[in-house]
């Protein structure tokens, strides 16, 4: 695990000394009757890449609006480097916004655009050419300074609203699904860049966005968001190996979910009998449970072992028989029925051609994976 | 396929041709003939029966005679610039008083849209003749305006605004308003309201991101406007003549008084001709533009 080495990993929230840059303090926000943050409490420390992840209406734009000055909470405080935001205009906000929309002023050119924000603040005239010029360079888009922003290709116009967003060289930059408007190829090589120029500004970034994978690759820390609460903020891997709730484990990524009846067996190991006649699942918990409690067993589908015969090494072995097969290359999943009537997907890298698989639709097969490879949930 | 294609290009022209080119070129050729006492009220008129002769005879006949005489009469180049100083003047006012209404059009919530711009066009609905006519009851020296400021003791003596350019402005302005508020409107309307909020979060206040960006940004619907409104006022006839009064010189109320008035149709052709070449340049500048937005849209 990465949290091995404390001194060379970037990890501020785990060190009580350490500052936070950003502090909400049980904020709340209603439209109306519509609450869109819930009593909210949330550290976000300097140097951060903080992701704002959940489905639309969830509450993760107003949380970063409120953060630009777009909205005033209702109730509670928002803290930026220890002052007070509250009654800071956004204009006067050491942050800036790049736009879902990118916003990018159509009338003025690619320079203009990115100088438009030093323009308005108290930088000399001549030292003006120089940062648009040191951004044009960081996004390289130099040999289109003097273009329109129709006359500019989508991944262009992205990255010269960042670079206006960043000329200012603020304490926080806010990314509104920054990369929604772009096609997969170029969003994925646009999330190395992102990450790249955040480390070489050293800019701490919160991003918004409802796109797992995206928030998995680039953030330091990952906020899972639903009905305007935070429920669940930890380093991406800590987010899919130990989600702390059903919700969390079905938003990041896929999982099989068996509900069970826990039956603690000691040492921290638990079985839960999940379906009549079938063996019990044997498995680790996190969380004391009592004999009899609800508990939901959450295991990723690349975690299960696939085979003709059951894998005596692994604690869990299960019958079942394949349903579906999904092809994708370079990975196969599998949908497969327990003779229970559950249906469990595994995921099984092609390391041999395909036409050394041996087994098909229709076949028996046994599922098997160890009393460590999922979590045991109890909401 | 292509057959198609001609069929559907010939019809505008056909109906340009017809509706627009050829009654065109009888005015011009009226421009150019001598006023007659007959009927029609001018001469030569062209006879086909003579046949060849007769064509020559016919065109040797037509003469600059009138466009010349509209140089010699200082009353004509003085009502020309006096219409295109009104119709600069009252343009300017009316964008100066549509714009923030358009401004206030885009601003207001989503459901309040389409009854404000109902109320921008109702006024349509009644004829535009008694619309103008209606001003005279407020403006007129007893007119209501009047009666309420002399009531308020505001002024002792009525204020003579009937039969003064200002009356024809405050006509033009009234009327032609919707025109200039409508295409303002349109572009305000479909602007990305982050625009603003981009300027604002870069350092702007609200004033100077409206300055920056708003206006800007705006100026296609402006320019718009100010040609739909300027291009009729040019040749306004109604208004001054109902609101203006003797003083006011508009070239289009010289026209009408020259045509039934004198019965003089071929200066009146005459004029007609100067006025739609003074109103061809703005459009095709105006077109121009629309072409360089298009381009500049791509």
């Amino acid at each position: 695990m990465a949290e091995a080495n404390p001194q060379k990993v970037f990890a501020p929230w785990e060190d009580p000394n350490q500052a936070p840059l950003i502090r909400f303090e049980g904020v709340t926000k209603k439209f109306g009757t519509f609450t869109a943050v819930d009593d909210l409490n949330l550290d976000i420390y300097r140097g951060e890449f903080f992701a704002l992840l959940g489905p639309s209406g969830c509450g993760k734009t107003t949380l970063m609006r409120m953060l630009a000055g777009f909205e005033d909470p209702t109730m509670g405080k928002i803290w930026l480097d220890d002052v007070d935001v509250a009654p800071i205009p956004p204009n006067r906000r050491p942050v800036n916004m790049m736009f879902q929309s990118y916003a990018l002023f159509p009338h003025l050119t690619v320079w203009d655009n990115i100088a438009f924000g030093l323009k308005r603040s108290d930088m000399p005239k001549d030292k003006i050419g120089d940062r648009v010029q040191e951004m044009l360079r960081l996004t390289r888009l130099e040999q289109f300074a003097k273009r329109k922003p129709h006359q500019i290709s989508g991944g262009q116009r992205q990255r010269v609203a960042l670079a206006r967003s960043l000329a200012k060289a603020p304490k926080l930059l806010l990314l509104d699904e920054p990369l929604g408007a772009l096609d997969k190829k170029l969003r994925q090589e646009t999330q190395f860049e992102l990450m790249d120029i955040q480390e070489k500004t050293g800019t701490t970034f919160v991003i918004v966005t409802h796109d797992q994978e995206e928030a998995m690759t680039v953030a330091t820390r990952v906020a899972v968001m639903d009905h305007g609460k935070l429920v669940q903020v930890a380093t991406p891997a800590g987010i899919y190996e130990t989600p702390n709730s059903v919700y969390v484990a079905d938003f990041i990524g896929e999982v099989n979910i068996i509900e069970g009846a826990a039956a603690p067996t000691g040492d921290g190991k638990v079985d839960i009998a999940f379906a009549e006649g079938a063996e019990p699942i044997h498995a680790t918990i996190g969380e004391p449970v009592t004999a009899g409690q609800k508990v939901f067993f959450a295991i990723r589908p690349e975690k299960i072992h696939v085979g003709r015969e059951p894998d005596p090494t692994r604690a869990n072995r299960i019958r079942g028989k394949v349903h579906d097969i999904a092809y994708l290359g370079n990975i196969s999943t599998y949908r497969v029925e327990l003779e229970t009537g559950q249906m469990i997907s595994a995921q099984m890298t092609n390391a041999r051609r395909l036409s050394r698989r041996d087994f098909t639709w229709e076949d028996e097969v046994w599922l098997s994976w160890t009393d460590t490879a999922g979590v045991v949930l109890t909401r | 396929m292509n057959l198609r294609r001609l069929a559907l290009i010939l019809v505008p022209y056909l109906w340009l041709m017809g509706f627009f080119l050829v009654p065109f070129l009888i005015v011009v050729k009226i421009a150019l003939s001598d006023t007659a006492i007959a009927i029609p009220p001018y001469w030569p008129v062209l006879d086909l029966s003579a046949g060849w002769t007769g064509i020559k005879e016919f065109f040797s006949e037509l003469d600059l005679e009138n466009f010349i005489f509209l140089t010699e009469d200082s009353l004509y180049w003085k009502s020309y610039l006096s219409s295109l100083q009104i119709a600069t003047i009252s343009t300017f006012l009316t964008l100066l008083v549509g714009y923030p209404i358009a401004y206030a059009m885009a601003q207001a919530p989503d459901e309040w849209r389409p009854t404000l711009m109902m109320l921008v066009i109702l006024p349509f609905w009644t004829s535009f003749l008694i619309r103008v006519y209606s001003w005279v009851g407020i403006i007129a020296n007893e007119g209501l305006l009047n009666q309420f400021l002399l009531w308020t003791g505001l002024i002792s003596e009525p204020l003579q605004i009937m039969n003064t350019p200002t009356a024809v402005y405050i006509g033009i302005v009234y009327t032609y308003l919707p025109f200039m508020i409508l295409p303002i409107y349109a572009t305000l309307e479909k602007m990305d309201g982050s625009l603003i909020e981009a300027a604002v979060d870069l350092g702007c206040s609200r004033g100077k991101a409206f300055w920056l960006v708003t206006l800007p940004l705006s100026r296609p619907g402006m320019i718009a406007g100010c040609f739909l409104v300027f291009i009729p006022a040019l040749g306004e006839f109604v208004i001054p003549s109902l609101l203006g009064g003797s003083q006011t010189l508009m070239i289009g109320k010289v026209l009408w008084e020259e045509f039934f008035s004198n019965r003089d149709w071929p200066v009146a052709a005459a004029v007609a001709v100067v006025l739609l070449l003074l109103l061809v340049i703005p459009i095709v500048l105006f077109q121009r533009n629309q072409q360089k937005q298009e381009e500049a849209g791509r």
